[in-house]
Protein backbone atom coordinates (compact mmCIF):
# COMPACT_ATOMS: atom_id res chain seq x y z
CA UNK A 1 0.00 0.00 0.00
CA UNK A 2 1.41 3.39 -1.00
CA UNK A 3 -0.30 6.51 0.24
CA UNK A 4 0.20 9.45 -2.11
CA UNK A 5 -2.77 11.54 -1.03
CA UNK A 6 -1.04 13.64 1.59
CA UNK A 7 -2.37 16.89 0.11
CA UNK A 8 -5.90 15.75 1.03
CA UNK A 9 -4.87 14.60 4.48
CA UNK A 10 -1.59 13.20 5.73
CA UNK A 11 -1.26 9.54 6.58
CA UNK A 12 0.10 7.86 8.58
CA UNK A 13 0.41 10.07 11.66
CA UNK A 14 3.42 9.93 14.00
CA UNK A 15 2.80 7.46 16.87
CA UNK A 16 3.03 10.35 19.34
CA UNK A 17 -0.12 11.86 17.84
CA UNK A 18 -2.20 8.76 18.61
CA UNK A 19 -0.70 8.56 22.06
CA UNK A 20 -1.39 12.22 22.89
CA UNK A 21 -5.02 11.82 21.85
CA UNK A 22 -5.57 8.70 23.92
CA UNK A 23 -3.80 10.38 26.81
CA UNK A 24 -6.27 13.28 26.83
CA UNK A 25 -9.22 10.93 27.12
CA UNK A 26 -7.55 9.08 29.92
CA UNK A 27 -5.94 11.90 31.87
CA UNK A 28 -7.43 15.23 30.85
CA UNK A 29 -11.04 14.47 30.05
CA UNK A 30 -12.68 17.60 31.52
CA UNK A 31 -14.21 20.54 29.70
CA UNK A 32 -11.43 23.16 29.38
CA UNK A 33 -12.03 26.44 31.14
CA UNK A 34 -15.54 25.52 32.15
CA UNK A 35 -15.30 23.87 35.55
CA UNK A 36 -12.04 24.55 37.35
CA UNK A 37 -11.54 21.04 38.74
CA UNK A 38 -8.38 19.12 37.98
CA UNK A 39 -9.61 17.37 34.82
CA UNK A 40 -10.94 20.66 33.48
CA UNK A 41 -7.66 22.40 34.21
CA UNK A 42 -5.69 19.54 32.64
CA UNK A 43 -7.70 19.94 29.44
CA UNK A 44 -7.10 23.70 29.44
CA UNK A 45 -3.37 23.05 29.90
CA UNK A 46 -3.30 20.68 26.94
CA UNK A 47 -4.91 23.35 24.77
CA UNK A 48 -2.59 26.05 25.96
CA UNK A 49 0.48 23.91 25.30
CA UNK A 50 -0.55 23.46 21.67
CA UNK A 51 -1.39 27.16 21.40
CA UNK A 52 2.13 28.01 22.47
CA UNK A 53 3.68 25.45 20.15
CA UNK A 54 1.75 26.86 17.21
CA UNK A 55 2.77 30.41 18.15
CA UNK A 56 6.45 29.54 18.20
CA UNK A 57 6.15 27.34 15.09
CA UNK A 58 4.68 30.20 13.02
CA UNK A 59 6.66 32.97 14.82
CA UNK A 60 3.65 34.60 16.47
CA UNK A 61 4.55 36.78 19.48
CA UNK A 62 1.34 36.30 21.48
CA UNK A 63 -0.06 32.73 21.82
CA UNK A 64 -3.51 34.19 22.57
CA UNK A 65 -3.67 35.36 18.96
CA UNK A 66 -3.76 31.72 17.84
CA UNK A 67 -7.45 30.80 17.44
CA UNK A 68 -8.39 27.12 17.31
CA UNK A 69 -10.78 26.15 14.53
CA UNK A 70 -12.12 22.91 13.03
CA UNK A 71 -10.00 23.26 9.88
CA UNK A 72 -8.64 25.81 7.40
CA UNK A 73 -12.09 26.39 5.91
CA UNK A 74 -13.44 27.43 9.31
CA UNK A 75 -10.47 29.74 9.86
CA UNK A 76 -10.88 31.39 6.45
CA UNK A 77 -14.59 31.92 7.09
CA UNK A 78 -13.88 33.53 10.49
CA UNK A 79 -11.42 35.91 8.84
CA UNK A 80 -13.59 36.85 5.87
CA UNK A 81 -16.87 37.19 7.79
CA UNK A 82 -15.06 39.09 10.52
CA UNK A 83 -13.28 41.65 8.40
CA UNK A 84 -15.38 42.35 5.35
CA UNK A 85 -18.35 44.63 4.83
CA UNK A 86 -20.44 45.33 1.73
CA UNK A 87 -18.60 47.82 -0.46
CA UNK A 88 -15.14 46.61 0.62
CA UNK A 89 -12.78 45.59 -2.16
CA UNK A 90 -10.91 42.27 -2.00
CA UNK A 91 -8.15 40.96 -4.26
CA UNK A 92 -7.56 37.24 -4.62
CA UNK A 93 -5.93 34.89 -7.14
CA UNK A 94 -7.38 32.52 -9.71
CA UNK A 95 -5.60 29.60 -7.99
CA UNK A 96 -7.73 29.59 -4.85
CA UNK A 97 -9.43 26.60 -3.26
CA UNK A 98 -13.19 26.77 -2.77
CA UNK A 99 -12.51 27.34 0.93
CA UNK A 100 -11.60 30.88 -0.18
CA UNK A 101 -13.56 31.21 -3.40
CA UNK A 102 -17.01 30.17 -2.17
CA UNK A 103 -17.17 32.49 0.86
CA UNK A 104 -15.87 35.35 -1.32
CA UNK A 105 -18.40 34.67 -4.09
CA UNK A 106 -21.14 34.58 -1.46
CA UNK A 107 -20.01 37.91 0.03
CA UNK A 108 -19.84 39.32 -3.50
CA UNK A 109 -23.57 38.71 -3.85
CA UNK A 110 -24.05 40.89 -0.78
CA UNK A 111 -22.06 43.84 -2.10
CA UNK A 112 -18.39 42.91 -1.76
CA UNK A 113 -16.23 44.02 -4.70
CA UNK A 114 -13.97 41.19 -5.78
CA UNK A 115 -10.98 41.20 -8.16
CA UNK A 116 -9.59 37.80 -9.12
CA UNK A 117 -6.03 38.17 -10.43
CA UNK A 118 -5.34 35.53 -13.11
CA UNK A 119 -2.34 33.27 -12.54
CA UNK A 120 -0.26 31.63 -15.27
CA UNK A 121 -1.10 28.07 -16.33
CA UNK A 122 1.74 26.73 -14.16
CA UNK A 123 -0.02 28.31 -11.16
CA UNK A 124 2.46 31.14 -10.70
CA UNK A 125 1.41 34.67 -9.84
CA UNK A 126 2.93 37.82 -11.31
CA UNK A 127 2.98 40.24 -8.38
CA UNK A 128 2.74 43.24 -10.70
CA UNK A 129 -0.78 42.02 -11.53
CA UNK A 130 -1.61 42.19 -7.83
CA UNK A 131 -0.13 45.70 -7.66
CA UNK A 132 -2.42 46.73 -10.53
CA UNK A 133 -5.49 45.16 -8.90
CA UNK A 134 -5.31 46.85 -5.49
CA UNK A 135 -7.23 50.10 -5.04
CA UNK A 136 -7.55 52.63 -2.26
CA UNK A 137 -10.64 50.84 -0.89
CA UNK A 138 -8.97 47.40 -0.93
CA UNK A 139 -9.55 46.00 2.54
CA UNK A 140 -8.00 42.57 2.10
CA UNK A 141 -5.79 40.52 -0.20
CA UNK A 142 -6.33 36.74 0.07
CA UNK A 143 -3.92 34.24 -1.46
CA UNK A 144 -2.95 30.63 -0.96
CA UNK A 145 0.63 30.00 0.10
CA UNK A 146 0.75 27.05 -2.30
CA UNK A 147 -1.76 25.55 -4.69
CA UNK A 148 -3.49 22.30 -3.79
CA UNK A 149 -3.77 21.50 -7.53
CA UNK A 150 -0.21 21.91 -8.82
CA UNK A 151 1.75 22.79 -5.67
CA UNK A 152 3.06 26.11 -6.99
CA UNK A 153 4.28 28.34 -4.14
CA UNK A 154 3.17 31.98 -4.32
CA UNK A 155 5.45 34.92 -3.42
CA UNK A 156 3.56 35.74 -0.24
CA UNK A 157 6.09 38.24 1.16
CA UNK A 158 5.93 40.32 -2.03
CA UNK A 159 2.15 40.20 -2.04
CA UNK A 160 2.25 41.38 1.60
CA UNK A 161 4.26 44.49 0.69
CA UNK A 162 1.82 45.35 -2.08
CA UNK A 163 -1.18 44.84 0.19
CA UNK A 164 0.33 46.93 2.98
CA UNK A 165 1.30 49.76 0.63
CA UNK A 166 -2.35 49.93 -0.38
CA UNK A 167 -3.45 49.93 3.26
CA UNK A 168 -4.94 46.43 2.96
CA UNK A 169 -4.45 43.36 5.15
CA UNK A 170 -3.15 40.02 3.87
CA UNK A 171 -4.90 36.72 4.62
CA UNK A 172 -2.91 33.62 3.63
CA UNK A 173 -4.42 30.17 3.16
CA UNK A 174 -1.56 27.97 4.36
CA UNK A 175 -3.53 24.71 4.20
CA UNK A 176 -0.95 23.15 1.86
CA UNK A 177 2.21 24.58 3.41
CA UNK A 178 1.87 24.58 7.21
CA UNK A 179 4.17 21.82 8.42
CA UNK A 180 5.62 21.21 4.94
CA UNK A 181 7.57 24.39 4.25
CA UNK A 182 8.67 27.02 6.79
CA UNK A 183 6.04 29.66 7.55
CA UNK A 184 7.12 32.77 9.48
CA UNK A 185 4.22 35.21 9.71
CA UNK A 186 6.44 38.09 10.82
CA UNK A 187 9.11 37.67 8.16
CA UNK A 188 6.49 37.11 5.47
CA UNK A 189 4.28 40.02 6.56
CA UNK A 190 1.19 37.85 6.92
CA UNK A 191 -1.63 39.55 8.86
CA UNK A 192 -3.94 36.54 9.09
CA UNK A 193 -2.89 32.93 8.57
CA UNK A 194 -5.39 30.11 8.12
CA UNK A 195 -4.04 26.58 8.56
CA UNK A 196 -5.41 23.10 8.91
CA UNK A 197 -4.13 20.53 11.39
CA UNK A 198 -4.60 17.33 9.42
CA UNK A 199 -2.23 17.81 6.46
CA UNK A 200 1.43 18.84 6.84
CA UNK A 201 1.09 19.45 10.58
CA UNK A 202 0.35 15.72 10.96
CA UNK A 203 -2.51 16.20 13.41
CA UNK A 204 -5.98 14.63 13.19
CA UNK A 205 -8.90 15.82 11.09
CA UNK A 206 -11.04 18.41 12.83
CA UNK A 207 -8.10 20.52 14.01
CA UNK A 208 -6.77 23.79 12.64
CA UNK A 209 -6.51 27.45 13.39
CA UNK A 210 -6.41 31.11 12.50
CA UNK A 211 -3.57 33.43 13.47
CA UNK A 212 -4.62 37.02 13.94
CA UNK A 213 -1.53 39.20 13.62
CA UNK A 214 -0.68 42.18 15.83
CA UNK A 215 -1.66 44.67 13.15
CA UNK A 216 -5.24 43.39 12.96
CA UNK A 217 -7.64 45.12 15.33
CA UNK A 218 -9.61 42.05 16.41
CA UNK A 219 -12.05 44.18 18.41
CA UNK A 220 -13.44 45.40 15.08
CA UNK A 221 -13.95 41.87 13.74
CA UNK A 222 -17.40 40.29 13.97
CA UNK A 223 -17.25 36.74 15.30
CA UNK A 224 -18.63 34.08 12.95
CA UNK A 225 -20.25 32.25 15.89
CA UNK A 226 -21.24 33.38 19.34
CA UNK A 227 -21.75 31.29 22.45
CA UNK A 228 -20.28 29.96 25.65
CA UNK A 229 -16.56 30.42 26.22
CA UNK A 230 -16.22 29.52 29.91
CA UNK A 231 -15.17 33.14 30.48
CA UNK A 232 -17.27 36.22 31.30
CA UNK A 233 -20.27 34.02 31.97
CA UNK A 234 -22.18 36.89 33.58
CA UNK A 235 -22.35 38.57 30.18
CA UNK A 236 -25.06 37.83 27.62
CA UNK A 237 -22.86 39.41 24.98
CA UNK A 238 -19.85 37.84 23.31
CA UNK A 239 -16.56 38.74 25.06
CA UNK A 240 -14.02 40.75 23.09
CA UNK A 241 -10.89 39.05 24.42
CA UNK A 242 -8.76 36.73 22.31
CA UNK A 243 -8.92 33.84 21.79
CA UNK A 244 -12.36 33.49 23.40
CA UNK A 245 -14.13 35.89 21.04
CA UNK A 246 -13.68 33.39 18.19
CA UNK A 247 -13.75 30.12 20.16
CA UNK A 248 -17.34 29.61 21.26
CA UNK A 249 -18.45 26.10 22.17
CA UNK A 250 -16.53 23.17 23.64
CA UNK A 251 -13.34 22.79 21.61
CA UNK A 252 -11.80 19.68 20.08
CA UNK A 253 -9.35 19.08 22.94
CA UNK A 254 -8.44 15.60 21.69
CA UNK A 255 -7.68 16.90 18.21
CA UNK A 256 -5.72 19.84 19.60
CA UNK A 257 -3.61 17.45 21.69
CA UNK A 258 -2.88 15.41 18.56
CA UNK A 259 -1.97 18.57 16.67
CA UNK A 260 0.48 19.51 19.42
CA UNK A 261 2.15 16.11 19.11
CA UNK A 262 2.31 16.53 15.32
CA UNK A 263 4.21 19.78 15.78
CA UNK A 264 6.55 18.11 18.29
CA UNK A 265 7.40 15.50 15.68
CA UNK A 266 8.06 18.15 13.03
CA UNK A 267 10.21 20.25 15.39
CA UNK A 268 12.23 17.20 16.34
CA UNK A 269 12.90 16.29 12.76
CA UNK A 270 13.23 19.88 11.61
CA UNK A 271 10.98 21.48 9.03
CA UNK A 272 13.98 22.13 6.75
CA UNK A 273 14.82 18.42 6.73
CA UNK A 274 11.21 17.48 5.97
CA UNK A 275 11.08 20.03 3.17
CA UNK A 276 14.40 18.83 1.71
CA UNK A 277 13.22 15.21 1.64
CA UNK A 278 9.85 16.05 0.10
CA UNK A 279 11.46 18.32 -2.46
CA UNK A 280 13.90 15.60 -3.51
CA UNK A 281 11.14 12.97 -3.85
CA UNK A 282 9.02 15.42 -5.81
CA UNK A 283 11.93 16.10 -8.16
CA UNK A 284 12.35 12.36 -8.76
CA UNK A 285 8.61 11.96 -9.32
CA UNK A 286 8.40 14.87 -11.80
CA UNK A 287 11.38 13.55 -13.77
CA UNK A 288 10.02 10.01 -13.82
CA UNK A 289 6.57 11.07 -14.99
CA UNK A 290 7.88 13.52 -17.61
CA UNK A 291 9.69 10.54 -19.21
CA UNK A 292 6.47 8.57 -19.74
CA UNK A 293 5.04 9.22 -23.22
CA UNK A 294 1.38 10.17 -23.08
CA UNK A 295 1.55 11.79 -19.64
CA UNK A 296 1.45 15.53 -19.19
CA UNK A 297 2.77 16.91 -15.92
CA UNK A 298 1.20 20.23 -14.90
CA UNK A 299 2.69 23.04 -12.81
CA UNK A 300 6.15 24.57 -12.77
CA UNK A 301 7.94 21.19 -13.18
CA UNK A 302 10.39 22.63 -10.65
CA UNK A 303 10.27 20.96 -7.23
CA UNK A 304 12.04 23.92 -5.61
CA UNK A 305 9.14 26.19 -6.55
CA UNK A 306 6.36 23.89 -5.40
CA UNK A 307 5.15 21.75 -2.53
CA UNK A 308 5.18 17.96 -2.76
CA UNK A 309 2.29 17.85 -5.26
CA UNK A 310 2.51 16.48 -8.79
CA UNK A 311 -0.60 16.75 -10.96
CA UNK A 312 -0.88 14.86 -14.23
CA UNK A 313 -3.26 14.13 -17.10
CA UNK A 314 -2.96 11.53 -19.85
CA UNK A 315 -3.81 11.80 -23.52
CA UNK A 316 -5.75 8.55 -23.84
CA UNK A 317 -7.05 7.75 -20.39
CA UNK A 318 -9.42 9.56 -18.06
CA UNK A 319 -8.17 10.64 -14.68
CA UNK A 320 -10.75 8.49 -12.93
CA UNK A 321 -9.63 5.37 -14.81
CA UNK A 322 -6.05 6.08 -13.84
CA UNK A 323 -7.00 6.59 -10.19
CA UNK A 324 -9.01 3.37 -10.13
CA UNK A 325 -6.22 1.30 -11.70
CA UNK A 326 -3.63 2.74 -9.32
CA UNK A 327 -5.76 1.82 -6.33
CA UNK A 328 -7.09 -1.57 -7.45
CA UNK A 329 -4.07 -2.98 -9.27
CA UNK A 330 -1.20 -1.34 -7.42
CA UNK A 331 -2.53 -0.25 -4.01
CA UNK A 332 -1.49 3.32 -4.72
CA UNK A 333 -3.79 5.99 -3.30
CA UNK A 334 -4.06 9.42 -4.85
CA UNK A 335 -6.81 11.92 -5.60
CA UNK A 336 -8.36 12.53 -9.01
CA UNK A 337 -10.72 15.24 -10.21
CA UNK A 338 -11.08 18.90 -9.37
CA UNK A 339 -9.74 18.94 -5.79
CA UNK A 340 -12.35 21.51 -4.65
CA UNK A 341 -10.64 24.13 -6.79
CA UNK A 342 -12.49 24.79 -10.07
CA UNK A 343 -10.87 28.21 -10.57
CA UNK A 344 -7.40 26.70 -10.24
CA UNK A 345 -8.18 23.96 -12.76
CA UNK A 346 -9.52 26.57 -15.19
CA UNK A 347 -6.24 28.44 -14.77
CA UNK A 348 -4.15 25.32 -15.34
CA UNK A 349 -6.33 24.27 -18.30
CA UNK A 350 -7.57 21.03 -16.76
CA UNK A 351 -11.22 21.99 -16.20
CA UNK A 352 -13.61 20.14 -16.04
CA UNK A 353 -11.90 16.74 -16.17
CA UNK A 354 -9.33 17.58 -13.50
CA UNK A 355 -6.04 15.83 -12.85
CA UNK A 356 -4.50 12.86 -11.08
CA UNK A 357 -2.76 14.34 -8.05
CA UNK A 358 0.13 12.52 -6.39
CA UNK A 359 1.21 14.03 -3.10
CA UNK A 360 4.25 12.91 -1.19
CA UNK A 361 4.33 13.21 2.61
CA UNK A 362 6.73 13.04 5.51
CA UNK A 363 6.58 9.22 5.49
CA UNK A 364 6.97 8.63 1.75
CA UNK A 365 10.11 6.75 0.67
CA UNK A 366 12.16 6.77 -2.50
CA UNK A 367 10.95 3.22 -3.19
CA UNK A 368 7.34 4.40 -3.00
CA UNK A 369 8.10 6.95 -5.71
CA UNK A 370 9.83 4.51 -8.07
CA UNK A 371 6.99 2.01 -7.57
CA UNK A 372 4.45 4.73 -8.40
CA UNK A 373 6.32 5.79 -11.55
CA UNK A 374 6.54 2.17 -12.73
CA UNK A 375 2.84 1.65 -11.99
CA UNK A 376 1.85 4.72 -13.98
CA UNK A 377 3.99 3.56 -16.88
CA UNK A 378 1.94 0.32 -16.95
CA UNK A 379 -1.41 2.06 -16.43
CA UNK A 380 -0.82 4.46 -19.32
CA UNK A 381 0.56 2.01 -21.86
CA UNK B 1 -3.19 31.90 56.03
CA UNK B 2 -3.57 34.90 53.78
CA UNK B 3 -3.67 34.12 50.10
CA UNK B 4 -3.94 36.21 47.01
CA UNK B 5 -5.67 35.29 43.77
CA UNK B 6 -5.00 36.54 40.27
CA UNK B 7 -8.14 36.76 38.15
CA UNK B 8 -8.11 36.70 34.36
CA UNK B 9 -10.34 37.51 31.42
CA UNK B 10 -9.72 34.20 29.63
CA UNK B 11 -8.72 30.65 30.51
CA UNK B 12 -5.82 30.96 28.07
CA UNK B 13 -4.40 33.86 30.07
CA UNK B 14 -4.69 31.80 33.26
CA UNK B 15 -2.81 28.94 31.58
CA UNK B 16 -0.16 31.30 30.31
CA UNK B 17 0.28 32.80 33.80
CA UNK B 18 0.50 29.39 35.45
CA UNK B 19 3.25 28.25 33.11
CA UNK B 20 5.30 31.41 33.52
CA UNK B 21 4.98 31.50 37.30
CA UNK B 22 5.97 27.88 37.71
CA UNK B 23 8.95 28.48 35.46
CA UNK B 24 9.95 31.37 37.73
CA UNK B 25 9.73 29.08 40.75
CA UNK B 26 6.67 30.77 42.33
CA UNK B 27 4.56 28.54 44.60
CA UNK B 28 1.11 28.82 43.04
CA UNK B 29 -1.98 26.71 42.48
CA UNK B 30 -4.77 26.93 39.94
CA UNK B 31 -8.15 26.99 41.69
CA UNK B 32 -11.74 27.52 40.63
CA UNK B 33 -12.39 31.25 40.99
CA UNK B 34 -13.96 31.85 44.44
CA UNK B 35 -17.64 32.67 43.87
CA UNK B 36 -17.53 35.76 46.06
CA UNK B 37 -15.12 37.35 43.61
CA UNK B 38 -16.93 38.08 40.42
CA UNK B 39 -14.59 37.22 37.62
CA UNK B 40 -14.52 36.71 33.91
CA UNK B 41 -12.76 33.38 34.04
CA UNK B 42 -13.58 30.27 36.06
CA UNK B 43 -9.96 29.50 36.89
CA UNK B 44 -7.71 31.66 39.07
CA UNK B 45 -4.10 31.50 40.27
CA UNK B 46 -3.76 31.33 44.07
CA UNK B 47 -0.54 32.35 45.84
CA UNK B 48 0.77 33.27 49.29
CA UNK B 49 0.08 36.94 49.81
CA UNK B 50 3.71 37.54 50.79
CA UNK B 51 4.64 36.70 47.17
CA UNK B 52 2.31 39.31 45.73
CA UNK B 53 4.87 41.77 44.39
CA UNK B 54 6.91 39.06 42.74
CA UNK B 55 3.87 37.46 41.10
CA UNK B 56 2.69 40.80 39.79
CA UNK B 57 6.06 41.71 38.35
CA UNK B 58 6.51 38.34 36.59
CA UNK B 59 3.10 38.66 34.94
CA UNK B 60 3.62 42.30 34.05
CA UNK B 61 7.04 41.67 32.53
CA UNK B 62 5.59 38.97 30.27
CA UNK B 63 2.57 41.08 29.32
CA UNK B 64 -0.02 38.59 30.59
CA UNK B 65 -3.51 40.07 30.53
CA UNK B 66 -4.69 40.20 34.15
CA UNK B 67 -8.16 41.20 35.35
CA UNK B 68 -7.36 41.93 39.02
CA UNK B 69 -5.32 40.65 41.96
CA UNK B 70 -7.27 40.20 45.24
CA UNK B 71 -6.56 39.12 48.76
CA UNK B 72 -8.55 36.21 50.25
CA UNK B 73 -8.54 34.49 53.65
CA UNK B 74 -8.76 30.77 54.02
C1 LIG C 1 -5.37 25.28 -0.53
C2 LIG C 1 -6.39 24.72 0.41
N1 LIG C 1 -7.18 25.56 1.10
C3 LIG C 1 -8.09 25.10 1.98
C4 LIG C 1 -8.26 23.76 2.19
C5 LIG C 1 -9.31 23.33 3.16
O1 LIG C 1 -8.78 22.62 4.23
P1 LIG C 1 -9.81 21.93 5.24
O2 LIG C 1 -10.63 20.98 4.43
O3 LIG C 1 -8.98 21.25 6.25
O4 LIG C 1 -10.64 23.04 5.80
C6 LIG C 1 -7.47 22.84 1.49
C7 LIG C 1 -7.60 21.37 1.64
O5 LIG C 1 -8.58 20.74 1.46
C8 LIG C 1 -6.52 23.34 0.58
O6 LIG C 1 -5.75 22.50 -0.11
Amino acid sequence: MIYLDNAATSWPKPPGVLKAMADVLERAGGNPGRSGHRLSIAAAQVMYETREKLASFFHVRDPLRVIFTSNATHAINIALAGLLKPGDHVVTSSMEHNAVMRPLRSLEKRGLKLSVVPCASDGSLDVSDVARAVKNNTRLVVVNHASNVVGTILPVAQVASIAHRAGALLLVDAAQTAGSIPVDVQAMGVDLLAFTGHKGLLGPTGSGGLIIGDKVDASLMEPLMRGGTGSQSALEEQPNELPDKFESGTPNVIGIAGLGAGIDWIMERGIEAIRAQEEELTRVLITGLCNIPGIKVHGTLDASRSTAIVSITAAHKTVSDIGLSLDEEFGIMCRVGLHCAPAAHKTVGTFPQGTVRLATGAFTSKDDISTAVAALQKVIS
Amino acid sequence: MTYGVVLFHTTSSAMRAEKLLIKEGCAIKLIPTPRELSSDCGIAVRFCWSECQRIKSVLEAAGVEVDTVRQIQS
